[in-house]
């Protein structure tokens, strides 16, 4: 089997996912404007970012979809029904889809407060969407910038399907990136998800200017949090204690690249949500992954102090100063009770 | 009366698909058992071999399966057992015996645990084995329908002459609905393994004549070993082409064997019907989770026919998946299985697999009162689809949600081959579980009967908020009363949301549930488990509701469990503001 495999989004990650996978394989990255293709195919370069020789742009879906029998869907999740739907006339039952879009998506018949039936993650998404079956996603400790330069990491490719994570493993393993295998698809994609929102927390307490004691207090409770959440929502605790879960928010918290990190770094400063969407050209998915998770929330009945407080200061205009003061007054009293 | 009258209308015939019955797949099968039943051993012994392929791996599966079959002999016997059971397994422990004792060489070792192996499958394999009867199934269809109609007609046309009317037929007792034409259709484009709820040990004497009636040849399916423990079972079992499946036995070697067998017959393109629930429902409520095992054999034929296919280029026979939905209004073992239930759940005792205490007797004086006074059978046929719950078209196509068609054998392929992936084949199964029931919700028929059991259960135990479920139960039921107009009020709310989810296609309701309410109320009142000597709902001289048993009001209450129902009597009880209980 020497086929091709293909990226679809010629983001920041999926141009670093297919320069890794271009190391085993022939890649096609697809791009949905023409003019980025044209860019990728002339320069050879995006965003200053240089590609493999064996990345091919292409802006053609059904050859894309014909070229290779394993793509890598990694757009935002607020494109990302709309880009499987694109995608979903040419995929066959013989596909197999890993994706790499850390957010969830709400059906758009949805009505009535939030739940699991309305909000997706994104590999139900392709079962609604698509015949193909055999579904697996990417979610570790994975900063593009970091991955760009070359820098030793490693991800989680999960999935139902041992032979998802097998092919994986064999199209991404190299001599700088590791790769682990997980069944718990759904506990894994959640990691993902939920790391967004205790990451914007982390960026506004640098902006306070708060140091490491109030940066370690955050990343463990608000790891507890995403348990208590990813369990309401279907995953299982264990992979929250993994590369995915407390791997991804040991980096994304301390990254100062990160988008959500910005947001949160500027609301503490003083900007509100508008301010700062006015001058990002991509949106952080942790904004909109906070606005539903708190409906879950709600829904389900968990505790969520931390992201039900950055939901008031995201879109309540409470003062980061505030939150942190509540959250901070709040009786907790047990320190591990998850396991 | 007159209602019942209203909505009936003349029952349907259907002409046989296969009017030649030496064409029938199962007689086909019978001619040939010898061969059969050869390949059955050998595949069995070739799928243990693959699990424990080092002599002494193999020796451990032999020393397990001893183990637990002579502690099955000894802790769990019953009638069914035959004789020289505690003979061949003194053989089988003798003969480790000496292979430990290593008085052979190396080769002559193998040689010795692959022929303790290979007696054992053929023993599991002439034990499940069915033996169908032409003769045999034609006298039971006989009886079931002659016989039932008889007695059907001299409980309701007076005089003489009712022993010869035809005015009623087991038709008008047992209404067949939903996708019949697509189930003849698919029968005669590919296989069919039918998929039942299960709730009562009549379920498959049901099937069975449904299936004739429905003009399909006879199906295979594997029945308990308990039931042919039951002389009038027995011999219905037997000529229906039912295999034996001894739910005691839980062992390696015996469980792969029933899976060959199943999955050889499948190959064959026998139609095959599965409870997937594994047993009877004990609680009453729909199956919420199912066991995988048979199911896999479908899958794994469904795979093994595309490699043949693509080594011939012959096109591949397709397997298909039908669920079908009972509903009772009675169900003769509610009382002992609702008990059952509580026990497991309850963790009372540990919880044998135990042969019910029914007879024949019993069982005959059951028919008797079940076709003498009213009480109808549902027996609701849904949707086929393939093997990964796509639905599939008149041809047997499989089809997308946009009904685009889907190549059913690229699920098998990795890249442009079929290839065998266990691991991938259980997923599917899994998947194609949660299809099944799925589709079992959504063709469940409720009854009149259902309605009141749910509603009063509910109103009882919206009162003591709390007793956990045990205690409640063993409260005094002549302290349990609902008055009449409450029970009314919320039976109508409820109502309301089945109309609403038959709407949405989530359920599917009896016409009967559409009368005026009250006689609604009546209907499923006089229904709701009427042969028991407890019956779970009454009405008291006032008019109000009472409960004789509690434990069977559960048991058919929970039928409509997995609606969210709940949700709308504690609302609506919350506002009627007098206390009830």
């Amino acid at each position: 089997m020497h086929k091709q495999v293909g990226v679809v989004g010629a983001g920041s990650f999926g141009s670093v996912i297919a320069n890794i996978l271009a190391e085993n394989s022939s890649v096609l990255l697809y791009a949905r404007r023409p003019e980025v293709v044209e860019e990728i195919a002339e320069t050879r370069m995006l965003s200053g970012y240089k590609f493999h020789r064996r990345v091919i742009p292409t802006n053609d879906l059904e050859f894309l979809a014909n070229q290779c029998h394993v793509i890598f869907p990694i757009v935002s999740s607020s494109g990302f029904r709309e880009t499987i739907t694109d995608l979903s006339p040419f995929l066959h039952p013989y596909h197999l889809l890993i994706h790499g879009t850390k957010g969830l998506d709400i059906k758009k018949e949805a009505e009535g407060p939030l739940n699991r039936e309305s909000v997706r993650t994104m590999s139900e998404v392709i079962r609604e969407e698509s015949v193909v079956v055999r579904i697996g996603c990417l979610a570790g400790p994975n900063l593009a910038r970091e991955l760009a330069e070359g820098q030793p990491g490693a991800t989680v490719v999960a999935s139902h399907f041992a032979e998802v994570i097998q092919t994986g493993q064999k199209l991404l393993r190299t001599n700088r990136f590791q790769v682990y295998g997980n069944a718990d698809l759904i506990g894994i994609e959640l990691c993902g998800v939920l790391k967004n929102i205790i990451a914007i927390a982390s960026g506004a307490l640098s902006g306070l200017g708060l140091g490491e004691n109030a940066r370690a207090l955050l990343v463990s409770r608000g790891m507890v949090e995403m348990i208590y959440l990813g369990k309401a929502l279907g995953g299982n605790t264990e992979a929250f204690i993994g590369l995915a879960g407390v791997g991804d928010l040991v980096a994304t918290c301390s990254s100062k690249f990160s988008r959500n990190y910005t947001v949160g770094y500027r609301l503490a400063q003083g900007e509100t949500l508008n301010e700062i969407m006015q001058n990002m050209d991509e949106l952080a998915e942790g904004v909109n992954t906070t606005r539903i998770v708190k409906q879950l929330a709600d829904y389900y009945d968990v505790s969520a102090p931390i992201t039900r407080m950055l939901y008031r200061v995201l879109f309540e205009d409470l003062p980061v100063e505030k939150a942190l003061d509540s959250l901070m007054k709040m009786s907790f009293s047990e320190d591990v009770n998850f396991l | 009366m007159s209602l019942t009258q209203k909505i009936k209308k003349k029952p349907k015939e259907y002409a046989p698909i296969l009017p030649k019955r030496r064409e029938w797949p199962v007689v086909q099968l019978s001619r040939n058992q010898k061969t059969f039943i050869e390949e059955v051993i050998l595949r069995s012994i070739s799928r243990i071999r693959e699990e424990a392929p080092t002599r002494e791996a193999l020796i451990d599966v032999l020393e397990t399966t001893l183990y637990r079959e002579r502690l099955r002999i000894r802790q769990n016997p019953w009638a069914v057992d035959p004789d020289d059971e505690e003979a061949f397994w003194k053989k089988v422990k003798s003969r480790l015996v000496d292979i430990s004792a290593h008085q052979f060489t190396q080769q002559q070792q193998e040689q010795e645990v692959q022929s303790i192996l290979q007696d054992i499958v053929s023993r599991y394999t002439r034990e499940i084995a069915s033996r169908f009867r032409h003769s045999y199934y034609r006298f039971a269809r006989r009886v079931v329908t002659f016989g039932f109609s008889r007695l059907l007609n001299a409980s309701r046309v007076k005089g003489f002459r009712s022993l010869f009317s035809t005015q009623y037929s087991l038709r008008d007792k047992i209404h067949i609905v939903g996708e019949t034409e697509h189930l003849r259709t698919l029968a005669q484009r590919g296989t069919i393994v039918m998929v039942p709820t299960h709730f009562s040990n009549l379920d498959s004497i049901l099937i069975g004549w449904v299936i004739h009636t429905l003009g399909l040849p006879p199906f295979i399916y594997g029945a308990g070993l308990n039931l042919f423990n039951i002389g009038i079972f027995a011999y219905f079992m037997n000529s229906l082409g039912a295999y034996k499946v001894d739910r005691r036995k839980k062992n390696k070697i015996y469980v792969e064997t029933l899976k060959a067998y199943s999955c050889e017959a499948l190959q064959w393109g026998i139609h095959s019907l599965f409870f997937p629930g594994g047993t009877r429902s004990r609680s009453g409520r729909i199956e919420d989770k199912l066991k995988l095992g048979l199911l896999g054999t479908a899958m794994e034929a469904q795979r093994i026919h595309y490699q043949q296919s693509e080594r011939t280029g012959e096109p591949a026979e397709k397997i298909f998946v039908v669920p079908v939905v009972l509903n009772y209004h009675f169900v003769l073992e509610a009382p002992s299985l609702i008990r059952d239930h509580l026990e497991i759940e309850g963790q009372e005792r540990y919880y044998v697999e135990s042969d019910e205490y029914s007879t024949s007797y019993k069982i005959i004086k059951f028919l008797i009162k079940f076709f003498t006074k009213g009480s109808d059978i549902s027996v609701s046929f849904g949707r086929g689809m393939d093997l990964l719950g796509n639905p599939v078209d008149e041809e047997g196509r499989s089809l997308d949600k946009r009904g685009h068609l889907i190549s059913m054998q690229e699920y098998f392929c990795s890249g442009e081959k079929v290839t065998r992936d266990t691991q991938r084949e259980e997923e599917y199964t899994r998947m194609l579980g949660e299809a099944i029931l799925k589709s079992f919700y959504q063709y469940n028929r409720v009854f009149s009967s259902h309605l009141v059991a749910f509603v009063a259960f509910e109103m009882l135990r919206n009162a003591y908020p709390l007793l956990d479920i045990y205690n409640f139960l063993r409260l005094p039921e002549e302290d349990q009363i609902i008055p009449y107009p409450q029970f009314k009020a919320v039976c109508h709310a409820v109502r309301e949301e089945i109309f609403r989810l038959c709407q949405l296609g989530k359920v599917q309701m009896a016409p009967h549930l559409e009368m005026d309410l009250d006689e609604v109320i009546d209907h499923g009142i006089n229904n709701v488990g009427m042969y028991h000597s407890k019956r779970p709902l009454l009405k008291n001289k006032e008019g109000d509701i009472i409960t004789m048993d509690l434990n069977t009001l559960f048991y058919y209450h929970n039928r409509l469990e997995g609606y969210h129902l709940a949700r709308i009597i504690l609302l609506k009880t919350e506002k009627l503001s007098e206390p009830y209980a």
